[in-house]
């Protein structure tokens, strides 16, 4: 009954005229950003971070962010089938036997089915955040200092499992990322800290100067590095309605990949990507004719794109109820919220419950208007890919200066947009995730502050992190994890899996 | 005897942490350090530059056994234009106002890419200074002087 009443504030404050325009706002972009090759859902994010807070309500800015999110998702895999050209990482798969589908003809059902995988997907992981949040944050309010402090570990731990390339290069960018959140005051003791003589820095680094230019800058020059022409042929896409046999088909698969994403999208990392991937190699496992993937298989379509839009959507169930990111999104979701005065954490489901269930609610809502207006459009998404990247960049530098500056009015965060983007772009050519960097960036603050506290609580004794049941449980499975990315067979399996995602 | 090798990539990304790390060890060597029980604010960055450091070394270590792949092209021309281009917007936004800045920065960045021809990348930087006037100053009303004191006579 209380989930019943909970859900019904969500929609109420999802469906007020003014949310549901932000919501619309927020797909069409993140569809718009998702189409477009070269620019990606975090680095957007990250760019309008500083317009949300001129929106003034948060409940409105998240729900744009997050449609922004799961847009992206979309429109990267209507350009994975029709032109072979993922959008997002999440759709890599998607291309395989997408694009197949589309060059024998049956782009339409290709499209109508990812549709509809998505938002059966979306529509239960709704159903699961609804239902797992609230027994998840009534535990998470009775975490100590200690508790807080391994969680993180988990979680800065899984960040380095799931990145790509060098275990040990990925733990790096984790402890930098801590370093550069720990620049400026220290908040005990009032002292100032790294700040290598710079005034403006009192404050730490600015976060959304830090996030622009390591998610977004860095992807501009990496763009540049080699233009080409890309070749887009439009072609007219009818019979968007599958058959029966599609459909009976489909439903499986579906079923498969929205419990498989539902699963690892609550993990740190990229649980959505992850799990696509993982849904193509179960799929194409358990099918009579596996000789069909690869080929065109329907199966290789419905289940990645539902695996992916669930893992999409349960990342924010560690975001909204232990203020804990599971991706960069959700770090610039969490920065969202520190930006309209939100404390992130288990209290927001209690102090802000229209917030909380606002958000959940406009999930499903988006996902709604994703399947109604996108397949209508999909033949304006095309005709876009034709803009070519060079006009696409002086755009994203002009909105990057005016977003950055228009934080704290501070010329001196633009300079550090220039240093960050030549740090992020150096790291991104030697082969080093940005995503564990700012995962660690976001966490290296609370991360000290639980140490620190949950020290002074044990009089100086550290065994207080083993000796709490929760807080040992929490410490094992993050040395398991640790142990397990480093095991031979493991780490070749690994490297397999991310060298498919590359190609 | 086998000469020894290092590859460019990892052995250049172990020095870069190295240097990270000696930096940050220093920094928070000269902060107060505290005990294990009161933690000053120099005790956990303190251990984290160290775990930098050791990392920096194993990867360059790592570095002078396994060969990995090039470099590859790197964007200089771009770096060169697209890096400078929110300074100039910092350095003129106060003294030219929100407008010319924008259009300068739109304009400047233009050129990273060698396709762009000039009078393309005026038409862009224009129609990008009327969005951006029409949606931050107009739309979400943003406290930026269009024109500077700079431009005043």
């Amino acid at each position: 009954m209380e989930l019943f009443n909970n859900l019904l504030l969500g929609f109420a404050t999802a469906s007020t005229l003014w949310n549901l325009l932000f919501c619309l706002i927020g797909v069409l972009l993140g569809t718009l950003i998702g189409v477009l090759p070269g620019i990606g859902a975090t680095a957007t994010i990250a760019m309008l971070l500083p317009i949300t807070f001129q929106i003034g309500d948060p409940v409105s800015s998240l729900i744009m962010l997050a449609g922004i999110y799961y847009g992206a998702q979309y429109g990267g895999s209507t350009t994975a089938i029709l032109i072979n050209m993922p959008g997002e990482s999440s759709s890599a798969v998607t291309a395989i036997d997408g694009y197949q589908m589309a060059r024998n003809g049956r782009a339409g059902s290709a499209l109508a089915t990812a549709a509809i995988g998505s938002f059966f997907a979306g529509t239960v992981s709704t159903v699961l955040i609804a239902l797992f949040a609230p027994p998840l944050t009534a535990a998470a309010l009775k975490f100590g200092s200690a508790e807080y402090f391994s969680l993180m570990v988990v979680g800065l731990v899984s960040s380095v499992a799931l990145a790509h390339g060098s275990v040990v290069k990925a733990l790096a960018m984790v402890v930098l990322g801590l370093l550069l959140g720990l620049v400026g005051t220290d908040v005990i003791s009032g002292s100032p800290r790294f700040n290598f003589g710079i005034s403006e820095y009192a404050d730490g680094l600015n976060f959304v100067a830090v996030a622009v230019a390591v998610f977004g800058i860095a992807e501009i020059l990496r763009n540049l590095e080699n233009e080409h022409e890309r070749s887009v042929m439009i072609r007219n896409i009818s019979g968007l309605l599958p058959t029966r046999e599609d459909f009976r088909r489909m439903a499986a698969p579906i079923l498969r990949g929205t419990a498989l994403g539902s699963a690892l999208g609550i993990l740190p990392g990229n649980g959505a990507v992850l799990a696509s991937f993982a849904s193509y190699t179960i799929e194409k496992r358990v099918s009579k004719t596996p000789k069909e993937f690869g080929k065109g298989a329907i199966e290789g379509v419905a289940g990645p794109e539902s695996a992916n839009n669930a893992g999409a959507q349960t990342s924010f169930i560690p975001m909204l109820t232990l203020g804990i990111p599971a991706n960069p999104v959700m770090a610039l979701m969490i920065g969202a919220m520190i930006i309209q005065g939100i404390v992130p954490g288990p209290n927001v489901a209690t102090e802000k419950p229209d917030l909380f269930w606002g958000i959940i609610a406009s999930m499903w809502i988006g996902n709604l208007m994703l399947i109604v207006l996108n397949l209508p459009l999909i033949g304006l998404w095309v005709r876009l890919l034709t803009v070519p990247y060079y006009v696409l960049f002086p755009i994203i530098m002009a909105f990057c200066s005016i977003g950055v500056y228009s934080v704290n009015s501070n010329a001196f965060d633009l300079y550090s947009v220039a240093f960050f983007g030549l740090l992020g772009y150096a790291l991104v050519k030697l082969r080093c995730e940005p995503a564990p960097l700012l995962l660690g960036f976001v966490l290296g603050p609370p991360l000290e502050e639980n140490l620190r506290r949950a020290m002074i609580f044990s009089r100086g004794d550290p065994t207080t992190f083993v000796t709490r049941p929760i807080s040992a449980f929490l410490l094992l499975i993050a040395l398991a994890v640790l142990i397990i990315v480093f095991l031979p067979s493991v780490k070749k399996k690994r490297e397999e899996v991310f060298a498919e995602e590359n190609t | 005897m086998k000469s020894l090798t290092i590859d460019a990539v990892n052995g250049l990304c172990g020095l870069l942490f190295i240097a990270l790390g000696l930096l940050f060890t220093y920094e928070s060597w000269v902060l107060d350090m505290g005990t294990a029980l009161r933690m000053g604010p120099g005790y956990f960055p303190f251990f984290l530059a160290l775990l930098l450091l050791v990392l920096g070394i194993v990867i360059l270590v790592q570095a002078t056994r396994v060969k990995g792949e090039p470099v590859g092209p790197i964007a200089w021309r771009g770096m060169l234009l697209i890096l400078p281009a929110p300074v100039l917007f910092g350095l003129t936004v106060r003294g030219l106002g929100f407008i010319p800045a924008v259009f300068l920065t739109a304009l400047f960045a233009s050129f990273a890419s060698l396709r762009m021809k000039p009078l393309i990348a005026i038409i862009l930087a224009v129609a990008v200074t009327l969005f951006s006037y029409v949606v931050f100053s107009l739309g979400l009303g943003l406290p930026f002087r269009s024109f500077g004191p700079w431009l005043s006579f």
